[in-house]
């Protein structure tokens, strides 16, 4: 089982939101601050992609996020690491334990065969987005696209993988309630929504609310649970460290 | 993955082309020809990227090639799915048994966490992948450059999540033949990588063959 580390955060956030319907998000938050994630129904997914707000070309890398930390999931005390050796986030607290990073998002194709298709003419804002769309959309407000879309984390969803490499979707894998913190060691640019995973069987298109919290939070100490989890992360935010020396 | 082996003649190939240990590569195929990776040593990684030809943002995808198969592993039959959901290459004969997309591609900045600091200074796929890119057309850059494939690699996941590079399954002159569903670009970096087993610690050429469909 991984541990949990329940950080302590200002009770008060900066900023709060609320999504609902295939809700969509992008921000930019500063190193130092908290972004908490809350699955306010149970099921949730939210799609995640991260850039250095700096030279967006950073960005978050599924293999050397995985590779340097030697798994295939993500969890407390995981680190998110672009592709510069650095570490853009660390999550500090998870009450869920396996988040998956492998399997992408979905397409306006697999929507339509999964769901059917509900245009907004039918159906106005109850109509069915998808993952890719999504994102492009938020990517667009800050001057990326196509380009830019890269494997994403999958927030609250766990698939696991058998020995012939087949993927299996672990259904009501996150409770009503669970949260995860990302604390950001780069200023980032977060885009995020909240559509379906992709290998969810579930025949339902049924978006789960999830809330946004920014908080303040301190700096990684010296024995910060992130930075001591492996002598790869510990290097990493050596760069990170490093990078903020010469540009402050 | 079924170890499928191919008719196609090398003497009858269009174009041969070795690529030496850390050596970049860039070639062009058109829909309907067939390209063949050959690990002549044995061991080898080939770091390799594809793109549409005419739109280098619609470029391979390693989650949408992972989700479209609902499996990690690439292997005959595998689809290689770009950003823009299009097919790009179908993967029709190999006889290694498999390949992996998840473990990505060396580069400076990411041996120095993985590795050590003092490691930064050797040569790694990113940098064979920048100039590669580079090359086909200036106006690209590192932003284009996503998580490629790692033919005749071995990085297996087990069921409770873990991840490791393992010594390879490939041989000498294990191949891998792909057939290009419209026309696409393919950029290969021959992995230098001195730190771990993807080459059994020992880096050697690969070499490429391209036959007319």
């Amino acid at each position: 089982m991984p541990d949990l580390e329940i950080n302590s955060t200002p009770d008060v956030p900066l900023f709060t939101k609320t999504l609902s319907h295939s809700g969509m998000w992008s921000g930019r938050i500063s190193r130092g601050k908290t972004l908490r994630l809350t699955d306010l129904e149970g099921g949730a997914n939210v799609g995640l992609l991260l850039y250095h707000a700096d030279v967006p070309s950073e960005r978050y890398n599924l293999p050397d996020t995985l590779k340097t930390q030697h798994t295939f999931h993500l969890r407390h005390p995981y680190c998110l690491h672009s592709d510069m050796g650095r570490v853009l986030a660390s999550i500090t607290t998870d009450t869920v334990g396996w988040h998956d990073t492998v399997c992408g998002c979905s397409d306006a194709k697999l929507v339509a065969a999964k769901y059917g298709i509900k245009t907004y003419q039918t159906a106005r804002n109850e109509f069915h987005r998808n993952g890719r769309d999504c994102f492009l959309l938020e990517l667009a407000k800050w001057g990326l696209g196509q380009r830019d879309l890269v494997p994403n984390v999958n927030v609250f969803s766990k698939v696991i993988a058998d020995e012939a490499g087949r993927l299996t979707f672990v259904r009501e894998h996150s409770q009503p309630g669970s949260r995860v913190d990302l604390r950001f060691e780069l200023d980032t640019i977060v885009v995020l929504n909240t559509c379906q995973h992709p290998l969810d069987p579930d025949s339902k298109y049924h978006p789960r609310h999830v809330r946004l919290e920014v908080f303040r939070t301190t700096p990684p100490a010296s024995d910060d649970a992130c930075r001591r989890s492996c002598p790869e992360n510990e290097r990493a935010f050596t760069n990170t460290e490093n990078y903020h020396a010469l540009r402050s | 993955m079924p170890f499928t082996s191919s008719k196609l003649d090398p003497s009858a190939a269009l174009h041969r082309h070795p690529i030496l240990a850390g050596d970049p590569w860039t070639g062009d195929l058109t829909r309907g020809q067939i390209l063949r990776i050959v690990d002549v040593e044995g061991n080898q990684a080939a770091d390799t990227l594809f793109y549409d030809s005419h739109d280098p943002a619609n470029r391979y995808s390693a989650s949408d090639t992972i989700r479209h198969q609902a499996a990690l592993y690439l292997g005959t039959g595998t689809q290689l799915i770009s950003t823009g959901g299009d097919v790009l290459l179908t993967l029709i004969a190999d006889t290694c048994g498999r390949h992996d997309t998840l473990g990505g591609a060396c580069s400076r900045e990411s041996n120095t966490t993985r590795y050590a600091v003092e490691k930064e200074y050797m040569h790694a796929c990113r940098d064979s992948f920048l100039c590669a890119v580079h090359t086909w057309r200036p106006d690209l850059g590192k932003r284009d450059i996503t998580c490629n494939i790692n033919f005749f690699m071995n990085v297996p996941v087990t069921s409770d999540g873990q991840l490791t590079f393992a010594d390879g399954v490939s041989a000498p002159g294990c191949y891998v033949e792909l057939r290009a569903e419209r026309d696409v670009t393919c950029v290969i970096s021959n992995c230098p990588q001195l730190n771990n087993p993807c080459n059994a610690y020992n880096p050697t050429p690969i070499e490429v063959i391209i036959w007319d469909s």
